[in-house]
């Protein structure tokens, strides 16, 4: 062997036995046009009309999964050919998640925006509206108190919960919470409403009952378990090492909690009741069952239904009146509303996360 | 004299606060359970009258309270199954991209995505499913009737809008791959690294690395995430109750316009113009659907603790 490569540059042995650098960029274009090829012959020979863009991604996509494996199996051996299917297949995934969601949010603002931006949706209620005009400005309200009475409730109850499962709970008390904490979160939207209905109807003794403050509660219930499973799983993750470190200072237990405790995990807490808000804020059922749809504004919790955005999409979608078009575009530009809030939220969140959050190795 | 006066004085400041501070938390917790037990308790109560409940009460063709429910309680397992059976895999793929396959700079971008998308409402995903998805969808599901309706699952004949349970399944899929994906991601990123390190450092590929590292530091919060998952696919209420053209029977076939329909959407289509032992009928289906989001949990649970695997990173 050596006396036939005499002569030859000298292959440098880190890189023997591998693929070229941009060898998966090269073989996933050459996937793509080969997959291109094919379809663009089928519609040449007429089998379909016009040239299958998706298809070609799909099956080119599918190629290149088998050609990279096939490829650095060859040449890599089978450990490596399997890391490279792996990464094909993972990015895969994300790329397939992606899909649904770009087409969700583009369709949301194509049509919601025409609504949207007329001067009224966010200045009158649906009250004495047929057909076009009217806006949201009675359900945006509706969310905003239900949410927010919703949040005040759960988020203390949650994050104590949650402090007493990691730092106190020992024996079955704890157990007993763990487990029906797990319990909850499976609970459906739907049921917390029923719960809420049932609970108030009992106690007020009205078999038809629907206010604001029954949709706070029903939120509740779906935000505590949500808040204490992902703060604990948080508050597990800070290392023991923190505390002892505190403890060996003569720091109390309750302020190595709030000092060391939570700062550490400030962050990812945060991001728990970020989803779990932003998990509620878009109910529908439990709030279509306990607080019921109205087209006018009402700001007392306590009494009479009271409108929130969700359902008032889903109410105008279900119920459309005679220009069922404008009852859709105000459907839309509800969606539109929601998802805004949403990415509001969202957004305030990160901020906070990013602020509070401990400076760690990584 | 002085040290133990010290001692006293130091044991009474520590006291103080931790007692108020740990009772506060027992307190917490156990409201957790009072509302559980408030949950049950209120749902059960006010179920009687259903189970009660005289032929009259029902539509015609069903003679009692159980008979009714059974269809609808078929079609929140089915449809939840086929979720997660489309969900899980994929969504442990994001996972994986984002905490260990992105370059860093982006991952925390994609993350924030994915976040957003955790926050998109249910109701938003029932108007894009009925007005893009499904009308989307038709074409293929007549294509796969024509060639795979030799198999009982895609069997004829096939639905004219695409509001099939597969499309509700491929929704509710979308809807349950974010919880996952965010949960999953967030215990994947807290792989301690110097596992990660080690395993790279003996030679491993990515993939290697990941199965011997990361994967198992994250079991229990994949299965915890899964189970996020599930609870949410099965009580999803909304985008059912607007997708599916509903028939309230026992059918596998995917895509025909038969559907069983589910629990919570029943409830959701019904629960407004109800009344009388109607409502009552209504809150027992939901206490039916408790019943199986508890089991559902236990089984759960009971997996996880089976297989809880601590990886000594504490």
């Amino acid at each position: 062997m050596s006396t036939t490569t005499v002569g030859a540059p000298l292959t440098n042995s880190l890189t023997a036995g591998k693929l070229p650098k941009h060898t998966s960029l090269a073989v996933l274009a050459a996937s793509w046009l080969v997959a291109g090829a094919v379809f663009l012959m089928l519609q040449l020979s007429g089998a379909s009309e016009d040239f299958n863009i998706a298809g070609t991604l799909v099956f080119g996509t599918v190629l290149y999964g088998i050609a990279i494996y096939l490829l650095s199996y060859f040449v890599e051996g089978v450990r490596k050919a399997k890391d490279r299917l792996v990464t094909a297949l993972v990015t895969a995934a994300f790329v397939v998640a992606l899909l649904p969601l770009v087409s969700l949010v583009v369709t949301t603002v194509t049509n919601g925006l025409p609504a949207f931006l007329t001067p009224t949706f966010f200045t009158s209620s649906q009250r004495n509206v047929v057909g076009a005009g009217g806006g949201a400005l009675h359900a945006v309200v509706g969310t905003l108190l239900i949410t927010g009475l919703a949040g005040i409730i759960s988020v203390p109850i949650g994050l104590l919960a949650a402090i007493y499962l990691t730092e106190y709970g020992r024996g079955r008390l704890a157990r007993g919470i763990t487990f029906f904490v797990d319990v909850m979160t499976g609970i459906p939207s739907i049921v917390a409403g029923l719960f809420a209905f049932a609970l108030f109807s009992l106690l007020f003794d009205d078999p038809g009952i629907r206010f604001g403050f029954g949709g706070a509660i029903a939120l509740c219930v779906l935000m505590i378990p949500v808040v204490v499973r992902s703060s604990e799983e948080m508050l597990k993750l800070v290392p023991n090492e923190l505390r002892e470190a505190a403890y060996a200072l003569g720091v109390p237990k309750w302020l190595t909690i709030v000092k060391v405790v939570l700062p550490t995990s400030i962050a990812g807490i945060i991001t728990g009741v970020m989803i779990s808000i932003s998990r509620v804020i878009g109910e529908t059922a439990p709030l279509l069952i306990i607080s019921g749809f109205t087209a006018s504004m009402n700001y007392n919790l306590f009494s009479e239904r009271m409108m929130t955005l969700p359902v008032f999409v889903y109410n105008q979608y279900a119920n459309q009146g005679t220009d069922a078009q404008a009852y859709i575009d105000r459907a839309w530009a509800g969606a539109l509303t929601l998802i805004l809030i949403v990415m509001v939220l969202n957004g305030l969140a990160r901020l906070i996360a990013k602020i509070f959050s401990p400076k760690l190795g990584r | 004299m002085t040290t133990a006066v010290d001692r006293d004085a130091l044991r009474t400041t520590q006291r103080v606060g931790d007692r108020v501070f740990s009772t506060a938390t027992i307190v917490a917790g156990s409201l957790i359970l009072a509302v559980l037990a408030a949950v049950a308790i209120f749902l059960f109560v006010q179920s009687i009258p259903a189970f009660l409940a005289v032929p009259e009460d029902f539509d015609p063709g069903v003679s009692n309270f159980w008979a009714y429910v059974w269809p609808l309680a078929f079609g929140t397992l089915w449809s939840a199954l086929l979720a997660l059976i489309m969900a899980i895999p994929v969504a442990i793929g994001i996972a994986l991209f984002i905490s260990h396959y992105a370059p860093r700079k982006v991952s925390q971008g994609l993350g924030y995505i994915i976040d957003l998308l955790a926050a998109v409402p249910s109701v938003v995903f029932g108007l894009w499913g009925i007005g893009v998805l499904a009308p989307m969808l038709q074409p293929f599901y007549s294509t796969l009737v024509e060639w795979f309706g030799w198999f009982p699952l895609f069997a004829g004949p096939v639905s004219g809008t695409g509001r099939t349970i597969f499309t509700v399944a491929i929704v509710l899929a979308v809807m349950v791959l974010p919880i996952i994906t965010a949960i999953s991601r967030e215990v994947f990123l807290q792989t301690p690294v110097l596992h990660e390190e080690a395993a790279l450092a003996l030679g491993a590929t990515r993939w290697e690395m990941i199965t011997m590292a990361v994967l198992p530091f994250g079991r229990a919060g994949i299965i915890s995430a899964a189970m996020l998952g599930l609870g949410r696919a099965l009580g999803e209420t909304m985008a059912v109750a607007m997708v599916l053209s509903p028939s309230p029977q026992v059918i596998f076939q995917l895509l025909t316009s038969q559907n069983p329909t589910t629990i919570a959407a029943n409830i959701a289509l019904n629960f407004p113009e109800a009344h009388g032992v109607g409502v009552n009928i209504l809150l027992a289906t939901g206490l039916i659907l408790f019943v199986i989001t508890l089991a559902v949990n236990m089984l759960a649970r009971y997996i996880i603790n089976r297989r809880k695997a601590f990886s000594g990173a504490n």
